[in-house]
């Protein structure tokens, strides 16, 4: 799950980690009240789920009242576009009023969880305010790891290595050894996938801080951060995802015409794939589950119908657990509560199959059979060949 | 031969008088699996269908039947927990089907498994494992399989059940077919199962079924290209899957450009893999290798 910035600062300030001082406004009137709270110079900060906010407009530097009044007025309503919203972009619905700190040098922190060597480890860097996947392409050599051994958490030699590896000196070295013991706590206490800190400061005064944050949760561990769950913005996520998750059902759009339903996550991505070799373009990931009962159809369906590009649907499913005559059913029950004009490849495998497939024959219904997955593939393409010609 | 899991499998079910462990152990059981003993704390001393023993604890269950194995049903906030007690109660081999463990939890396993070095982890979040025709342990529709020689190992459920289902098709039957998770920390990872296979002589030749996120593909690729002589098809799920999407799996995921299907795809044609584009090709591809 992911968080805005401003919330991701609330849990940092929580455990310890500085990070300067601010407040959330989701009017101009709140905007003025909170940078004279905070007191001038401060910085207006559009609060999306995405980043490269700065060069799309959506962060601006305000010396005096008049210009929180107008960025404030600007940014709030705006639909911001940067290389991570997609050219569609995000509407801007809240500002973060944060006081202007007196930057000396720019950094960058980050905490992931290494799948190769399974370890949490942090990466530190010289080059703040750049992606940090460039650096790691560019000048890999301008990015410093530390692996956390998980008997004993993040020891202070290693958060001293950190720092020294930054260049710092004096109060910095103290402050910034101090930071990456709390930022190690805090992703640790709240079950987080990703910290990124960038750009990390170091102040004039010699005081670490974190300029901006972004964290992402573990899905899996949200059951025990009920506080943390509370955080979800839904405005940030595509509706169609959401309603697919309140039914079990995990889906993703994507930008073909090819809608598809299917039971287990590697056979739905596998399916994708033959759509796409087979000369079509697949208009959704959907992973049905283990269940794929009469009604997780029907919402499939639903779901995958509310997206206006879907020309054809192929239903892929291979009956473990699941019967397929069961699945058959639930197919022709949905079709019938949806009355929809697609056309629709089943191809039913697995645990009583060849039942599945009679039923589908014999329902009458524009329905076209498939045993085999290529040949599966093949009809959906077709179909879709033959409503263009 | 085969590899895990044979007709002398003693297996424990932990979390057997849930819904998903009292059906599928009636599964493993009508499939010939020898289960031996069940364990849901507080229910020991009772007995699932009249004849498998409850034990309260992993131990109890071991000291009194022998068990070398078990397979864990329990739901994921308890899940770690249980492997921990298996490992600690000195099965070979544990197999975990629940998916949706937290990271952080598993990380501890991770940790802890390492003063256990003669207990196997697979998964979690997997189908199980299954040697055709001798035991089945897992979620699997074990009708499907057929006994024979080819090993087969897979990051995902159903899509296992299609390779399986094709190599049928094409005449052949499995060695064991593997289902090592889609979850980013796992205890067998695609290059352990390799190296299993590999060792294994009856079986002839090795189905890899990768998908995007990590780099344990490559990690096989590599290890494959100077130590395994046995022909290898392989097929990675997501061709077409956006970045920065998690697909079902926790770990089917490209991060930071990372992980996607095309870097694996490469590594394993140059570690002189069969590779084929389309998940229909398996079976065909085989036949093809194998003449």
């Amino acid at each position: 799950m992911k968080i805005h910035e401003y919330q991701a600062k609330e849990i940092l300030r929580a455990f310890g980690v500085p990070v300067p001082e601010s407040k959330i406004a989701f009017s101009v009137k709140e905007a003025e009240e909170a940078a004279t709270e905070i007191g001038l110079p401060v910085v207006v900060k559009a609060q999306i789920h995405a980043g490269g906010r700065g060069k799309g407009g959506g962060v601006k530097f305000a010396p005096t009242a008049q210009d929180v009044t107008q960025y404030a007025n600007d940014i709030l309503g705006m639909t911001l576009v940067t290389h991570q919203t997609g050219p569609e972009g995000k509407l801007v619905k809240k500002v973060l009023i944060e006081a202007a700190s007196n930057i000396d040098r720019e950094l960058y922190a980050g905490i992931v969880f290494d799948r190769a060597s399974s370890k949490v480890t942090f990466m530190v860097s010289t080059e703040g305010g750049m992606e940090i996947e460039k650096v790691a392409e560019e000048t890999p050599e301008k990015i410093v790891k530390v692996a956390v051994d998980p008997a004993v958490g993040l020891q202070a030699f290693q958060a001293r290595q950190m720092a020294f590896a930054l260049n710092l000196t004096g109060d910095a070295l103290k402050n910034g050894v101090k930071f990456f013991l709390a930022l190690y706590k805090a992703y640790m206490g709240t079950d987080a996938s990703l910290f990124e800190i960038n750009p990390l400061v170091v102040t004039k005064e010699g005081d670490v801080i974190a300029l901006d944050a972004k964290a992402n949760f573990d899905d899996n561990a949200l059951y025990r951060h009920k506080d943390i769950m509370a955080l979800r913005d839904l405005d940030e996520e595509e509706p169609m995802e959401i309603e697919a998750g309140r039914s079990g059902l995990n889906y993703i759009k994507l930008d073909g015409n090819i809608g598809c339903m299917v039971n287990g996550a590697g056979l739905a991505m596998g399916t994708m794939d033959i759509i796409k070799l087979t000369g079509g373009e697949p208009a959704n990931f959907l992973d049905v589950g283990g269940a794929a009962s009469a009604e997780t159809v029907e919402k499939g369906f639903r779901i995958i119908l509310s997206d206006k590009n879907v020309k054809a649907v192929l239903i892929n499913i291979f009956g473990g657990i699941v019967r397929c005559d069961r699945v058959a059913k639930g197919v022709i029950e949905a079709i019938k509560n949806i009355d929809t004009q697609v056309p629709i490849v089943v191809r039913l495998q697995g645990t009583n199959a060849e039942e599945g497939k009679k039923l589908l024959e014999a329902s009458g219904m524009n329905i076209i059979a498939a045993t085999e997955l290529r040949d599966a593939a093949e009809k959906v393409v077709s179909t879709l060949k033959t409503i263009k010609a | 031969m085969s590899v895990l899991v044979d007709k002398n499998t003693k297996l424990v079910v932990q979390g057997i008088t849930g819904s998903e462990g009292a059906y599928h152990t009636q599964q493993m059981l009508e499939y010939g699996t020898n289960v031996v003993a069940g364990v849901t704390p507080g229910k020991g001393g009772q007995l699932f269908m009249d004849k498998i023993p409850i034990y309260n604890t992993m131990r109890g269950a071991v000291e009194k039947t022998g068990a070398n194995a078990s397979v864990i049903f329990v739901p994921p906030a308890f899940a770690a927990d249980a492997i921990m007690e298996a490992a600690e109660a000195g099965v070979a081999l544990v197999i975990c089907i629940t998916e949706g463990i937290p990271s952080l939890d598993m990380l501890e396993v991770h940790e802890y498994l390492k003063k256990y070095p003669n207990t196997r982890l697979i998964g979690p979040n997997c189908p199980g494992v299954i040697t055709p025709g001798e035991a089945k342990i897992g979620i699997m529709p074990g009708f499907i399989h057929k006994p024979g020689t080819i090993g087969i190992i897979s990051r995902s459920g159903t899509l296992t059940y299609e390779a399986v289902h094709q190599l049928v098709e094409a005449g052949f039957g499995q060695s064991t077919a593997i289902g090592i998770g889609g979850d980013p920390i796992i205890g067998t990872r695609h290059i352990d199962a390799v190296k299993l296979l590999n060792e294994d002589p009856k079986t002839e030749a090795i189905v890899l079924i990768g998908e995007i996120g990590g780099s344990d593909e490559e990690t096989a690729a590599a290890y494959i290209a100077e130590n395994v002589d046995k022909p290898v098809v392989a097929f990675i799920a997501g061709q077409t899957a956006p970045p920065g999407k998690r697909m079902g799996h926790a770990g089917a995921i490209i991060a930071g450009g990372k992980g996607t299907a095309e870097e694996k795809m490469k590594a394993l044609e140059a570690a002189g893999i069969h590779v084929v584009k389309s998940p229909a090709d398996i079976g065909k591809k085989l036949k093809e290798v194998l003449g």
